[in-house]
């Protein structure tokens, strides 16, 4: 018999091994995320797949499905601070959706979408980021990074390169590249890599391409992220 | 003509009268008058009193975001923005407009008159027409489109009507009724299909035959009172804007020309990308809209007026049969080569929106803007300038970007601060002609604001300054008490008040 836990009172099985996160989707439930990503290894750190289990807060993405766990996901307090999770990712960078490449095409754009997120909420950091453009087809632009480590962990497990690390603390972590010159055209990246195309926001983008999809035809345009996830990750977990 | 009236020998003892905002514009701007005993007008001036700051906070952006992001500065034209910046940065991928890929040079053209269309249907019905229906010095009640709605109905629905179908151009090529994509460096990023034509073809008769009606009640309203309407803050300028090669009204590409009152020509078929080698903006402290002029006539007699009224003065027709035929009227009626009636700016908005029904017409039913041939690309250029006939005139984006792509200096003259001399002149005009020596009521100040709308000014897009932005900070305690003060010069120069 299969082994099963509950998320919001449902049954779902699951097979041992799988974090709570990967267990929702294949059961084709939608726990909010941005640094997950079913190809690389789990961090932690967004904190927006928060959900109950058993009363006690815990990331749904470094959990492991365990028998007789009774999950909480879709909850008010949880959406509640998952929107203001998401707020203080908005504040503390610079993200300007309406001229943004990205919009329509974001997942930070669209999980608050999801979330209802109607504003700032918290005053903004104003910080001042660079923009690197140094590189002939990629361009990464500071303002935009959350630090989900996405492309430090693509670049390691998938393109086998390690350009990206995070530096520095608190608030002044930030996204560095593995150049002495400190510029990415200083590296061996190339637009082709897996770590070029990863970027939940507009934080890492390929040149030349900015606004070619026309609005009505971006990921985003007709689904929300909820299905847009499901679909894209259930494809990813059968590889 | 009056520009002794721009600022005061003496302002002592004057009373200062405000007009803030003014209202029915785009944007925030303000009118002061400086009185004497006698209600003489001493002083009057248009000030636009919003910062912006576009040109600073693109640079160091990448280029490519430049007709999204600059479409922001307006919420009325901006596809105009977004094709102007279009058109400079098709120059940074090495594509000039003759290389533009023909279905794209036809959708932006479809763009920008749908664009232009709904401008002029906004600017013309909800703002102008109760000053032209009910009277400029009419009671409050009256000044608004709700009055329109309730005295003439099928009228406002019209202007509702032809504002909507312009907006659907826009929605079907962009994307979006206001701020979509649309434009990509060097063509577009579609096309149209066939059911977003069909849908846009379905109306377009209609859209025509009010655009005809809608010049005829202009004409009519302009003609009942021919000297008023004539007179009213009139002043004789320069004209400048864009032609075709054969001299015929052009909106979205074509040479500058520019001429003088008497209608003589000052330049022609002049490639606009030497804009700056014969148009300088001067800076005055009062306002934060530069003043430009025509280098070759300096700064007191190179000033110039741009906009519906340049356009159709300069051209030398116009390529729709109904849109020419109300030209022809048009410039008739003046006993002169040009027509310089500032009111006359409401009768050439609606001749072109007349131009735009009838182009969007044929647009529609040539097969290329259903092509799949959208985009060019050339060699990498490090500059780029690109110009446009926007709703209120001739419209400037200059750029230059860096070997990453990224843009290190900008410069934008946007259409209204062209007419900046022509409505502080028009409303000096008005003061002095129908305002001085009388007792000041609130309907009467309205002509001073029926003087400038018929620029149709967008002071926000309008609204840049030269140097370091000023600024004053002031800290007051709960008792209203002043306990300190900053004061920013415009050279960047903080000092602080003492004693205060």
């Amino acid at each position: 018999m299969a082994k099963t836990i509950t998320i919001d009172g449902v049954n779902i099985p699951y097979e041992e091994g799988q974090t709570i996160i990967e267990a929702a989707t294949t059961a084709g439930i939608y726990i909010p995320h941005l640094c997950h990503h079913p190809e690389f290894t789990p961090h932690g750190s967004c904190k927006l797949c928060t959900v109950k289990v058993n009363g006690r807060n815990c990331s749904a993405c470094t959990f492991p499905a365990m028998e007789g766990q009774e999950v909480i996901n879709n909850a008010k307090d949880l959406n509640d601070d998952r929107q203001k999770i998401t707020q203080m990712l908005f504040v503390e960078g610079n993200h300007f959706c309406p001229s943004c490449e990205k919009t329509g095409n974001c997942q930070l754009q669209a999980v608050a979408y999801h979330l209802n997120m109607l504003d700032d909420h918290f005053p903004l950091f104003y910080q001042h980021r660079e923009m690197d453009a140094s590189h002939a087809d990629i361009l990464i632009d500071h303002n935009r990074c959350i630090f989900c480590t996405l492309c430090v962990r693509a670049s390691h497990a998938h393109d086998g390169k390690d350009v990206f690390a995070i530096s520095g603390r608190g608030i002044n972590k930030h996204l560095i590249v593995n150049s002495e010159s400190g510029l990415l055209k200083d590296t061996n990246m190339a637009a082709t890599d897996k770590a070029a195309h990863i970027c939940p926001t507009g934080a890492i983008l390929i040149k030349h391409t900015a606004y070619q999809v026309p609005i009505g035809e971006r990921l985003y345009d007709h689904q929300q992220i909820d299905q847009v996830s499901l679909n894209t990750e259930l494809v990813d977990h059968d590889k | 003509m009056y520009e002794h009236l721009e600022t005061a020998d003496n302002t002592e003892n004057l009373k200062r009268v405000v007009v803030e905002p003014v209202s029915r514009v785009e944007g925030h701007g303000k009118v002061t008058l400086l009185l004497d005993e006698d209600n003489k007008v001493k002083q009057a001036r248009l000030h636009i009193v919003e910062f912006r700051g576009f040109e600073r906070f693109i640079q160091g952006r990448p280029y490519w975001e430049l007709p999204v992001l600059v479409q922001r500065l307006c919420g009325i034209c901006p596809v105009s923005h977004h094709l102007a910046a279009a058109k400079a940065i098709d120059q940074l991928v090495g594509i000039d407009p003759v290389n533009l890929p023909i279905a794209a040079d036809k959708l932006r053209r479809l763009l920008h008159f749908g664009q232009v269309l709904q401008s002029h249907a906004l600017h013309f019905f909800h703002l102008s027409s109760p000053d032209l229906l009910f009277g400029f010095e009419s009671e409050i009640s009256k000044r608004s489109i709700i009055a329109v709605i309730e005295s003439y109905p099928d009228l406002a629905v019209q202007g509702v009507m032809l504002r909507k179908y312009g907006q659907e151009v826009i929605r079907m090529v962009s994307g979006k009724r206001i701020h979509g994509t649309g434009a990509i460096p060097g063509g577009m990023n579609k096309s149209l299909t066939k059911e977003e034509r069909d849908y846009l073809r379905k109306d377009i008769e209609q859209i025509i035959s009010w655009g005809v009606a809608s010049v005829a009640l202009i004409k009519k309203v302009h003609c009942s009172n021919l000297p008023y309407y004539d007179d009213f803050a009139t002043i004789r300028s320069n004209y400048l804007g864009l032609t075709k090669p054969d001299g015929a009204l052009e909106l979205y590409h074509g040479g500058i020309r520019a001429k003088n009152a008497q209608g003589e020509t000052i330049m022609d078929h002049v490639d606009y990308c030497k804009y700056n080698d014969f148009i300088h903006e001067e800076v005055r402290s009062w306002t934060y809209m530069k003043f430009p002029y025509l280098l070759s006539m300096g700064q007191e007699d190179g000033w110039y007026r741009v906009g519906p009224l340049a356009r159709v003065n300069n051209c030398d027709y116009i390529d729709t049969p109904l849109a020419e035929l109300e030209r022809v009227d048009f410039k008739a009626h003046s006993n002169e080569v040009m027509v310089h009636s500032t009111l006359a700016f409401h009768w050439a908005r609606l001749i072109e929106l007349l131009h735009c029904a009838e182009s969007i017409k044929t647009l529609l039913n040539d097969p290329d803007i259903l092509s799949q041939d959208l985009v060019a690309k050339g060699e990498k250029r490090y500059e780029g300038v690109g110009v446009i006939e926007a709703p209120r005139g001739t419209l400037f984006h200059h750029y230059q970007v860096d070997e990453n792509d990224i843009v290190t200096k900008a410069n934008l003259i946007v259409s209204t601060t062209s007419n900046n001399m022509a409505m502080n002149e028009s409303v000096r005009q008005v003061a002095a002609e129908y305002l001085s020596g009388q007792e000041l009521t609130e309907p009467l100040l309205n002509n001073l604001e029926v003087a400038i709308r018929a620029y149709d000014p967008c002071l926000s897009c309008a609204t840049h300054a030269m140097g370091k932005m000023p600024l004053q900070l002031e800290l007051i305690n709960a008792d209203g008490q002043l306990i300190d003060k900053l004061v920013k010069g415009s050279n960047g120069h903080i000092n602080r008040i003492a004693n205060a």
